[in-house]
């Protein structure tokens, strides 16, 4: 489990307001924070072809919260992410990119035993 | 005083992070998936529990949910492609009506607020996969807790008035709906979703609202104007419209064919870990409830008179009973709120008197007016959607 550090997430607004109560925005216009920092990739092999990528598409916390999964699972969701979503992904990058998911976020069995356990329990 | 901007992650104990409890309980697979997930502030918003950046996913701490109005600003975030719009100029916005019709148009705002009639409903907006991470096994995909849902007054114009308006053909068969958000590559699918033309045209619900509780909608929640489909799930309420287009086939784009569909079964599950044979989109939301407060891990006194608190929804039949339990044998009926239509949240609460000290369990399940309920164990499909098994939280009576 991750613990608690100052997250400096920093935004700015703009908006020009018509004149009058209840009147709509004529224009509004918002500034996006960047990545959070605390979503950062765990170290592992190839994990900078991961980052070369798959961050032209979306942040690293689409990744790092999933469930841990062993590699065919992961090989599912990066073969998704190529023929879905159209990633121009190579397939020796995307065997680089499941030998570090299925390595950093691997499934050990563990995951699959705990749930038993929480099942079982009433 | 927290400086603007800057937002300390709550350690565990505030009570939308609650702290981890030890071994195989409910709450304890809920903390691992909501651990170290911090507050933040996006613009328009307040503190919100993030669940990704970029496309941004912010989903609305629990608290929020022991009254019927979501506030604009804690209203939950999901957006699936980037680039995002972040500016939008009324002054050009244009929303295109077109297709099979015999007069494509081409709205401003203006032409929206004073050319069709005003209308408001008040509807929960649920993301299909609100409560995923909670799914056993688990299952890829947005990792939700339980704040992917709220409920807001919705303002607008009639969706079959528009298409009235541009004189729809009687050949259109459905009718797509697209954003101003853009694929970040060609080979990307464009979000679009579609809606039949006879399930528009039956119901004077859906919307193209442009108001939201009373005020421009946020930019993360649509401005300057959004799609409301009273009683289905979010996935077809398209943010940031800017075309409307009638066609005369169905539509097989990978947001309605693909994604976004559910077993073909009176459930919409399968066996944990299963794949369904038939599939058909999600459409109307099941019935669900959940406990605001107190949160999960409370200590209460034995004795005292606990007040829960919370709100049960379902896909527009209306809530007809909130029912409380702490053994799952005995339930008994919660007070139920003002009714504020069939598609809104509703509030209710209970007043627990706890005698024993000890770990009590509470449940809360609502039935509506088909009588459809909640199950007592979580139904299960490959895409963790649909959750609605009933809620319950742990005391701990002294």
């Amino acid at each position: 489990m991750m613990k608690c550090c100052v997250a400096g997430l920093t935004f700015s607004l703009s908006l020009m307001v018509a004149v009058g109560v209840g009147a709509p925005a004529a224009e509004k216009s918002i500034k996006l924070p960047e990545d959070n920092p605390l979503g950062q990739l765990k170290p592992g092999p190839n994990v900078d072809v991961v980052r070369s990528r798959c961050l032209a598409c979306h942040s690293t916390d689409y990744i790092v919260l999933q469930p841990a999964s062993d590699a065919k699972k992961w090989e599912g969701e990066v073969q998704k992410m190529i023929k879905v979503y159209g990633a121009p992904i190579s397939e020796a990058d995307a065997q680089a990119i499941v030998e570090y998911l299925a390595t950093a976020y691997g499934d050990n069995g563990e995951k699959d035993q705990k749930s038993k356990t929480g099942k079982a329990e009433k | 005083m927290l400086a603007l901007g800057v937002i300390p992650l709550l350690d565990a104990g505030g009570p939308w992070l609650p702290g981890s409890r030890g071994g195989g309980s409910h709450s304890a697979e809920a903390d691992d998936a909501m651990a170290g997930r911090p507050l933040v502030r996006y613009p328009e918003k307040t503190d919100l529990i993030l669940l990704t950046s970029r496309p941004p996913q912010l989903e609305t701490p629990k608290p929020y949910f022991d009254r019927a109005i979501t506030p604009n600003e804690a209203f939950f975030v999901r957006y699936h492609l980037i680039p995002i719009p972040t500016r939008v100029d009324l002054a050009t916005w244009r929303l295109r009506v077109g297709g099979v019709v015999d007069k494509p148009l081409a709205l401003s705002m203006g032409d929206l607020e004073t050319g069709f009639e005003r209308v408001s409903v008040v509807a929960v907006n649920q993301c299909s996969g609100n409560g995923r991470s909670r799914f056993v096994p688990r299952v890829f995909g947005g990792q939700w807790g339980d704040g992917a849902m709220g409920n807001a007054e919705w303002t607008g114009v009639r969706l079959r008035d528009l298409l009235h308006a541009a004189g729809m053909r009687p050949g259109a068969l459905e009718v797509t709906f697209k954003g101003l958000d853009e694929p970040a590559a060609p080979s990307i699918p464009d979000f679009v979703k579609s809606l039949t033309v006879s399930r528009i045209l039956d119901d004077p619900d859906i919307l193209v609202a442009y108001e939201m509780n009373g005020q421009p909608l946020p930019m993360l929640n649509g401005f300057p104007a959004r799609l409301v489909v009273p009683g289905w799930y979010s996935t077809y309420w398209v943010k940031n419209l800017t075309e409307i287009t009638a066609l005369d086939h169905a539509f097989d784009g990978f947001w309605m064919k693909t994604a976004y569909r559910i077993p073909d079964n009176s459930c919409g599950c399968v066996e944990p870990g299963g794949k369904p044979a038939h599939t058909v989109p999600i459409n109307r939301m099941n019935v669900k409830s959940v406990i605001a407060s107190p949160a999960d891990g409370t200590q209460v006194r034995a004795g005292d008179a606990t007040v829960l608190k919370g709100v049960a929804f379902d896909g527009g039949y209306g809530i007809t009973e909130v029912l409380v339990s702490s053994d799952g044998a005995a339930w008994q009926s919660a007070r139920l709120g003002r009714d504020l239509g069939r598609y809104s949240f509703r509030e209710w609460s209970y007043e627990l008197k706890v005698k024993q000290p000890g770990a009590l369990r509470v449940m809360v399940r609502a039935v509506n007016r088909v009588g459809e309920s909640q199950p007592a164990e979580p139904l299960w499909n490959p895409s963790g959607y649909l959750r609605n098994v009933v809620d319950h939280i742990d005391l701990q009576v002294m």
